[in-house]
């Protein structure tokens, strides 16, 4: 029975392979395409529409709320990322938000780090494997969690495990507050997925080239600070 | 009478020292012009109602005469530019400038009370090609990443790319465009824009929220 099935699933992978003619910069093109268009069902079915009418029906002050909580909670894991790339100076402005926004931020509802100046970073595992040099691998759509890399993917459970929601007890409460930061993530996704149904010609390739470059942007984003504030010290930068 | 010979000859001379004197800096250029667009785009009521004409009379007034489409569209297209023909180039631009007007006036009708702040320029007075960086500060998540790529015409700094959360605009239509050819020609892509730009003329645009 499982080989039988293994075997079905290497068929189907194979045949979406052979249809279109291997690109280079897309190898798991065939596969990546039928992931997009189960992705684009589900969010088109389920995740879309909740998304739009919780933007419509929750006040503002909530939603700002739900956000910065999360983003709170993603500043812990973004902190220590920014010491693994060996980075002091960002990986204590996160440390220090997550101080001020738990505390005088009442648990992360309010982003008061931000107004005080400490600005937002992003960081993942995924980008610090790009910083010690480890190169992203292909492009790979992952059912319902969309774009990523292999190198990404392969992160992806430190990632998740790293995510302290994930050790939020009691587990009904866990679960309720996953499925409003995944519907939160798509509302403020939802003018940008609104632009780019204009925007691009075939969303597919819109979405791979721009994501590949954003990835490849993000794991640079340290170095590229790094090098301005050097040609800002030095007289002539050597590049 | 003499005098009055001599102030003219040295008032024409000024001005026009002045005009030849430095083009606008790439980077205040582009300061300002968001900056115009901006406050316009906040504070006109019609454009906040998501009136979409106005919104692209301002982007063609205070913009399309700072960017240069037709580098735009020939870095998009890639290879296929050369093979194209004078006129299948000057429609393609058109096309493509269209999509973009559109697409901009799109983001720009949604904009309520972001701000820019720019980052400082690093290129040396000679180059004749720059990056200048910037981001938007938007109510809720990260600041979303905005640089632009100028190069020096005659006529002043252009932009010829866009890069938007860390994608450039060139390098993302490159693979549409060149799927789009490989399927079609540059007539089917042509065509295909075209389209797309009667859909987004028709299209009622969303109010800013």
């Amino acid at each position: 029975m499982l080989r039988l099935a293994a075997g079905a699933f290497v068929a189907v992978a194979l045949s979406g392979c052979a249809s279109t003619a291997s690109n280079p910069k897309d190898p798991f093109e065939g596969y990546n395409r039928a992931v997009f268009n189960f992705n684009d069902k589900v969010d088109t079915a389920v995740l879309k529409p909740t998304a739009t009418a919780y933007k419509k029906v929750m006040p503002g002050f909530v939603q700002t709320g739900v956000n910065n909580f999360f983003g709170n909670l993603s500043d812990v894991w973004t902190a220590a990322n920014q010491f693994l790339q060996g980075r002091p100076a960002e990986g204590l402005n996160d440390v220090t938000r997550v101080a001020l926004n738990t505390t005088f931020g009442i648990a992360g509802l309010i982003d008061v780090a931000s107004a005080s100046g400490l600005r937002k970073h992003n960081e993942d595992f995924g980008q610090t494997l790009g910083v010690w040099g480890v190169t992203s691998g292909p492009y790979l759509i992952l059912p319902v969690l969309g774009p990523s890399t292999v190198r990404d993917t392969v992160a992806l459970p430190l990632d998740m495990k790293a995510d302290p929601w994930n050790y939020k007890d009691p587990v009904h409460v866990r679960h309720i507050g996953t499925a409003l930061h995944i519907v939160d993530q798509r509302a403020v996704l939802l003018d940008a997925s609104n632009l780019l149904e204009e925007a691009a010609l075939d969303r597919y390739e819109f979405i791979r080239d721009g994501f590949m470059q954003r990835r490849e942007s993000k794991v640079q984003d340290g170095r590229e600070d790094k090098q301005s504030n050097k040609d800002a010290s030095s007289d002539k930068s050597s590049k | 009478m003499k005098f009055f010979k001599q102030l003219l000859a040295v008032s024409t001379l000024a001005f026009a020292s002045a005009s030849f004197a430095q083009a606008e800096a790439p980077d205040v250029l582009v300061k300002r012009i968001s900056k115009e667009v901006l406050d316009v785009a906040k504070t006109d009521k019609d454009i906040q109602a998501g009136n979409q004409k106005k919104v692209i009379d301002l982007v063609e007034a205070k913009i399309l005469p700072h960017v240069d489409f037709q580098r735009m569209t020939s870095l998009a297209a890639g290879r296929f530019w050369r093979d194209a023909t004078p006129e299948q180039q000057q429609k393609l631009t058109a096309e493509f400038r269209q999509l973009l007007v559109f697409t901009y006036s799109g983001a720009l009708s949604q904009v309520k009370n972001e701000t820019i702040e720019f980052k400082p320029m690093r290129a040396a007075p000679e180059d004749t090609e720059v990056e200048v960086k910037s981001q938007v500060n938007v109510a809720r998540g990260e600041p979303v990443q905005l640089n632009y790529r100028l190069a020096k015409a005659p006529a002043g700094w252009k932009i010829y790319d866009i890069n938007v959360l860390g994608a450039w605009l060139v390098e993302t239509y490159k693979g549409n465009f060149a799927a789009e050819i490989g399927k079609t020609g540059v007539d089917g892509l042509i065509k295909k824009l075209a389209e797309r730009n009667k859909q987004l003329a028709n299209k009622p645009m969303k109010a800013a929220k």
